[in-house]
């Protein structure tokens, strides 16, 4: 078997219109992950413990089970309880609330690197809890974590294709429906690769560029989030 | 300088104050009343506790027993009818208000401008509006000779300025009590004058009770009201600078000013 160019040329208008599907996913997905994530370092925090105990154990339980699993359970298990999603609407929130689990942990360990005396200058300012945290201190953890959160959303994208699994018209899914239909399965699947590999190599580089513009973390007005 | 009212209730009293990390005692049965408008230094040998009674006085540090009076109320606890009861954290915020702080390592926010460090916490603790805050920390900026920095950020600065920024900004809050933990120690030779220089003014020209942690003797000398030798957890010896640099009464004391002295 060779590879069939003009084949390949044929199915390429198909597999554009699923980059799109596997771009948005991750794009929506990466959104909840980087929002949710943050929720969850903070109520993890919490000096309550009848909510940093939970919220710890459903981190630690997301982290803990197969991301395939957790797709299929809201996806096939949800709607016996009367809740139903469209394909693509679970597979984002799958996505994000299994890499919310991982970023809420990059956010701790960034938080935890704001010096103690940063806080300490926030109790003798007087600053409420809320304050400390949206003024000072979340500010200052974020910039440092950047390249961590870059890295889980180039994972992310790499694992868009296990939404083929729910029938999210995704790149995956709509290979193998071109090599069911063709019985080539060469081409799609080489091309399925290699848009990975571009797309991929183009997220890790804006994730550098963004790296790049947080880098003086000291004097950037950029840092300046609250404003 | 404003007169100290001898008779007036004290502005900050320790009473039986005790504190310890593990077995480390690092204040032992204090005992302390600072007058409204008394400047005071502390001086002592490192690990004597000195920054640990400046560092509960601004509830960064918990104590282990014994009352502290800040204003006539109780810092730690709140009164129950007769009964003190530990305190709250509305309480904590409320008396916070009271304090300031300045630090050693200065405690900037370095992701923000000058005048932001300032204005931030007048704005969300106190409520000012923005112009009310900004008018305030420009005068205070300005007080501090830092007129031109008010968009600079901390890291663009040189230790001394952002040292009395420190000060600017403990200032928006309006404290009645101040606290100034080795101010200077963190800041290169040359640049330790410009911040006593700044100090110097706040005391001569405002009402504020003052405690400042220090280990410049010749400073503490020339504007306290009052220095207290630390030792162990325990005021060893108290009075005016004029007498305790002179003739201290304790070996203690004079064995650590004249290590301290000799070494300046």
């Amino acid at each position: 078997m060779i590879f069939d160019w003009d084949f390949a040329y044929s199915i390429l208008p198909n597999l554009v219109d699923a980059v799109w599907v596997t771009i948005a996913a991750t794009f929506w997905g990466f959104l909840l992950a980087l929002g949710l994530g943050l929720v969850l370092a903070l109520l993890r925090r919490s000096r309550f413990r009848l909510i940093s105990w939970p919220v710890g154990f459903v981190i630690e339980f997301v982290r803990s089970t197969p991301l395939l699993v957790q797709i299929y359970f809201l996806y096939f298990v949800l709607p016996e309880f009367g809740l139903v999603m469209s394909p693509f609407l679970t597979g984002v929130i799958a996505l994000g609330v299994h890499y919310a689990a991982y970023t809420s942990e990059v956010y701790r360990a960034g938080i935890d690197g704001v010096p103690k005396g940063q806080w300490e200058a926030c109790v003798a300012l007087d600053l409420s809890p809320y304050r400390t945290m949206r003024s000072v201190i979340v500010p200052q953890a974020i910039p440092p974590v950047v390249p961590a959160l870059g890295n889980y959303l180039v994972a992310m994208f790499k694992d868009t294709p296990m939404l083929s699994a729910i029938t999210v018209l995704e790149l995956l899914q709509t290979a193998k429906i071109i090599g069911s239909q063709t019985f080539r399965y060469l081409e799609p699947l080489t091309m399925v690769g290699v848009i990975f590999l571009l797309l991929s190599l183009v997220a890790s580089m804006m994730v550098r560029l963004v790296e790049r513009r947080l880098a003086p973390a000291q004097s950037s007005p950029l840092l300046d989030y609250t404003k | 300088m404003s007169q100290i009212d001898m008779s007036a209730p004290p502005m900050v009293r320790f009473r039986n104050v005790s504190k310890a990390f593990g077995d480390l005692v690092v204040l032992d049965d204090l005992n302390l009343d600072v007058q409204p408008n008394e400047k005071v230094a502390i001086i002592g040998p490192s690990g004597s506790g000195k920054s640990t009674l400046l560092r509960v006085l601004m509830t960064l540090e918990t104590i282990d027993s014994g009352v502290i009076e800040v204003d006539g109320e109780p810092l730690w606890h709140m009164r129950r009818g007769d009964k003190l009861v530990p305190a709250s954290r509305g309480h904590l915020r409320e008396m916070r208000k009271k304090i300031g702080m300045v630090f050693q390592q200065f405690n900037l926010f370095p992701h923000m401008t000058v005048l932001r460090n300032v204005t931030e916490a007048p704005i969300h603790v106190l409520g000012l509006s923005k112009e009310e805050a900004r008018a305030r920390a420009v005068e205070l900026l300005e007080m501090v000779g830092l007129g031109d920095k008010l968009d600079s950020y901390p890291a663009n600065l040189s230790g001394g300025q952002q040292q009395r920024v420190g000060i600017a900004r403990a200032l928006a809050m309006r404290p009645k009590v101040m606290l100034f933990d080795e101010v200077t120690s963190a800041l290169d030779p040359e640049l330790v004058g410009e911040v006593l220089t700044v100090m110097r003014r706040l005391a001569e020209e405002h009402d504020l009770t003052m405690l400042m942690v220090t280990h410049e003797m010749g400073f503490a000398r020339e504007i306290a009201d009052r220095v207290c030798f630390f030792d162990s957890g325990r005021i060893a010896e108290e009075g005016p600078p004029s007498v305790i640099f002179s003739d201290p009464k304790q070996d203690r004391t004079r064995a650590f000013l004249s290590a301290v002295l000799n070494s300046q």
